[in-house]
C-alpha cells in the first residue's frame, strides 16, 4: 500500500471546502423549492384541456429529460445572460457567471422532474375530489389549492424528497464550469496541493454518509405519513 | 442559427465539425453499450442476491446499491479514475503502461456500468418482489433447485414485467454518459464543448447536440417500446395478447 497518503490536508482546508458543500446546499434548497413551485404550474398545464398550453408543457418537459444535465447546466450558461439582455434590453448581455446562473439552470431542469411527479400525485387523486370540491362551488384555482394539491403533495411527498436528494448529488455537475461547489471547492485544493486521493475520498464519504442518512429520513417519513387506505 | 459552421473544417483535424461531433457520438454508444451489458449482469447479480433468504447476500447486495446510489456520478468518476490508481500500486502500473485513451475508455464503462448496475438491481428485485409466493413456490414443487427456479421461473417473468423502468434506465445511461467528459473521454459532449470553445458558436454546437440527444432519446424510447410489446406477458394489464 501506498504509505504517503496526508489526511491532515482536509482539515487543513475544510473551511474552504465547507464553503463549497454550503453553496451545493443552497442550490439544491433553492432549486428544489423553486422547481416544486414551477413543476406543479406545468403539471398542470399538461394535464390541462387547453391543447396548446398541454402540449407547450410537455414538449418542454420531455425535451428537458432526453438531454444530459452537463448539456443544460452549459445551454443556461450561455443563454440566461442573453435572455436578461432580452428583457431588459441592455446593449450587452450581463455577466451573471456560472455561480448565479447554477440557480436558474437547476429550477428549471428540476421542474422538468417535480412536473412528472406532481402530475402523478394529481392523477392519484381519486376523480370524486375533484367532482366534490365543484359540487361546493370552488373555481380551477380553490379546488387545485384546497383540495386537490394538499393531497397530492403528501401523497408524493417522499417521492419529491428521493428526488431532492438526487439533485443535491447532481449540484455536482457544475463543478465542471468551475464553480466552487462541494466538489468543485475540493478539486480546486486537491490540484493546488496534490491532494487529490484524499481529497476525492473525503467528498465521497461526506455525499455517502450524508445521502444515506437523508434516504434513510425520507423511509422514516414514508411510513410515517403513508395513509392507511 | 448559421448551421453552416458544421461544414466547416476543424482546425487542428481533418474533417469538418459536424464528423467531429459523429466521432464524439461513437464514442457515446459504445460507452453506453458496454456499461449497459456490465450494468445488466452485475445489477442482475445484486438484484437477486437481495432476494433470496441468505441475510448475509442480502447485507452485501443492499450495502452496494446504497454506496453506488448515494455519491454523485462526477464523483464515481473521479473516485475510478485518479483514487484507485492512487491507492493500488498495481493498477497505476496498468494505467501508466496504457494509453490514455484506453484507461479513459475503461475507467467510463466500468464507473457508468457499476452505477447503473445498482440502479438496474433495485428494478430486478422490484420485478421479482412483484411476483407472487406461488411462482417460486412452484418452481421448488417441481423439484428445481433454487439456481433453476430463479434461471426458468422467477427472472423470464420479472425481465419481461420491468422493461419499462429498465427503458428509463437505458437513457439514463445515455445521459450520463455526458460525465464521461470530467475525465477528458472525447465522447459527444466533449466534441460539442471542443466545437463551441474553437468556433466561438456556442448555439449552433449545443443546439446540434441537443437535436442527437434528443433523437437517441426517442429511438431507444421506441426500441424499448417494440421489445416490451413483443415480449409482454399475456394476461397482465398492458400485455396486448
Amino acid at each position: 500500500m501506498i504509505t504517503d497518503l496526508d489526511f491532515g490536508e482536509i482539515s487543513r482546508t475544510l473551511p474552504y471546502v465547507a464553503m463549497g458543500l454550503q453553496y451545493t446546499v443552497q442550490i439544491t434548497v433553492v432549486a428544489a423549492i423553486g422547481g416544486t413551485i414551477f413543476g406543479t404550474l406545468l403539471a398542470m398545464a399538461r394535464l390541462s384541456s387547453m391543447k396548446p398550453l398541454a402540449l407547450a408543457a410537455s414538449g418542454y418537459v420531455n425535451l428537458m429529460r432526453s438531454i444530459p444535465l452537463l448539456l443544460v447546466i452549459f445551454w443556461f450558461y450561455f443563454l440566461v445572460p442573453v435572455i436578461i439582455q432580452s428583457i431588459t434590453g441592455s446593449d450587452r448581455p450581463p455577466q451573471i457567471g456560472a455561480e448565479r446562473s447554477a440557480y436558474i439552470t437547476f429550477i428549471m431542469f428540476e421542474a422538468a422532474y417535480f412536473c412528472e411527479i406532481m402530475r402523478a400525485g394529481i392523477q392519484s387523486i381519486p376523480k370524486g375530489q375533484s367532482g366534490a370540491a365543484f359540487a361546493l362551488g370552488l373555481g380551477y384555482w380553490p379546488a387545485m389549492q384546497l383540495v386537490i394539491l394538499p393531497q397530492a403533495f403528501r401523497n408524493m411527498l417522499p417521492v419529491l424528497l428521493t428526488q431532492t436528494i438526487i439533485l443535491f448529488q447532481d449540484v455536482s455537475l457544475v463543478s465542471l464550469l468551475n464553480v466552487t461547489d462541494f466538489v468543485g471547492a475540493a478539486t480546486k485544493v486537491a490540484q493546488r496541493d496534490g491532494r487529490v486521493v484524499e481529497m476525492y475520498l473525503f467528498v465521497a464519504v461526506v455525499y455517502l454518509v450524508l445521502c444515506s442518512l437523508l434516504s434513510y429520513g425520507v423511509k422514516r417519513l414514508q411510513a410515517k405519513i403513508a395513509i392507511i387506505r | 442559427m448559421q448551421l453552416g459552421i458544421l461544414f466547416e473544417q476543424v482546425p487542428d483535424g481533418d474533417g469538418p465539425w459536424w464528423q467531429s461531433l459523429a466521432s464524439g457520438l461513437e464514442w457515446t454508444l459504445i460507452v453506453a453499450a458496454f456499461a449497459w451489458i456490465l450494468a445488466f449482469v452485475v445489477g442482475s447479480v445484486i438484484g437477486v442476491a437481495r432476494t433470496t433468504e441468505r441475510a448475509w447476500m442480502m447485507r452485501v447486495a443492499s450495502a452496494y446499491v446504497n454506496l453506488f446510489r448515494n455519491i454523485p456520478l462526477i464523483v464515481q468518476f473521479f473516485l475510478w479514475f485518479f483514487v484507485v490508481p492512487g491507492v493500488i500500486p498495481p493498477v497505476k502500473r496498468w494505467v501508466v503502461s496504457v494509453d490514455p485513451l484506453t484507461y479513459q475508455l475503461i475507467t467510463s464503462v466500468v464507473c457508468l456500468g457499476l452505477f447503473t448496475a445498482a440502479r438496474i438491481a433495485e428494478q430486478v428485485r422490484a420485478g421479482i418482489q412483484s411476483l407472487s409466493r406461488g411462482q417460486r413456490n412452484a418452481g421448488y414443487a417441481l423439484g428445481l433447485s433454487q439456481v433453476q427456479t430463479y434461471r426458468y421461473v422467477l427472472l423470464p417473468m420479472a425481465y419481461r414485467i420491468i422493461i419499462p423502468p429498465l427503458t428509463s434506465e437505458l437513457m439514463n445511461l445515455i445521459k450520463n454518459t455526458a460525465v464521461a467528459y470530467s475525465i477528458g473521454l472525447t465522447e459527444l459532449f466533449f466534441r460539442t464543448r471542443e466545437m463551441g470553445e474553437m468556433t466561438f458558436r456556442y448555439f449552433e454546437a449545443f443546439g446540434a447536440a441537443t437535436v442527437i440527444y434528443a433523437v437517441i432519446a426517442f429511438a431507444s424510447n421506441r426500441v424499448m417500446a417494440i421489445l416490451e410489446r413483443r415480449v409482454s406477458v399475456p394476461g397482465y394489464i398492458g400485455s396486448h395478447k
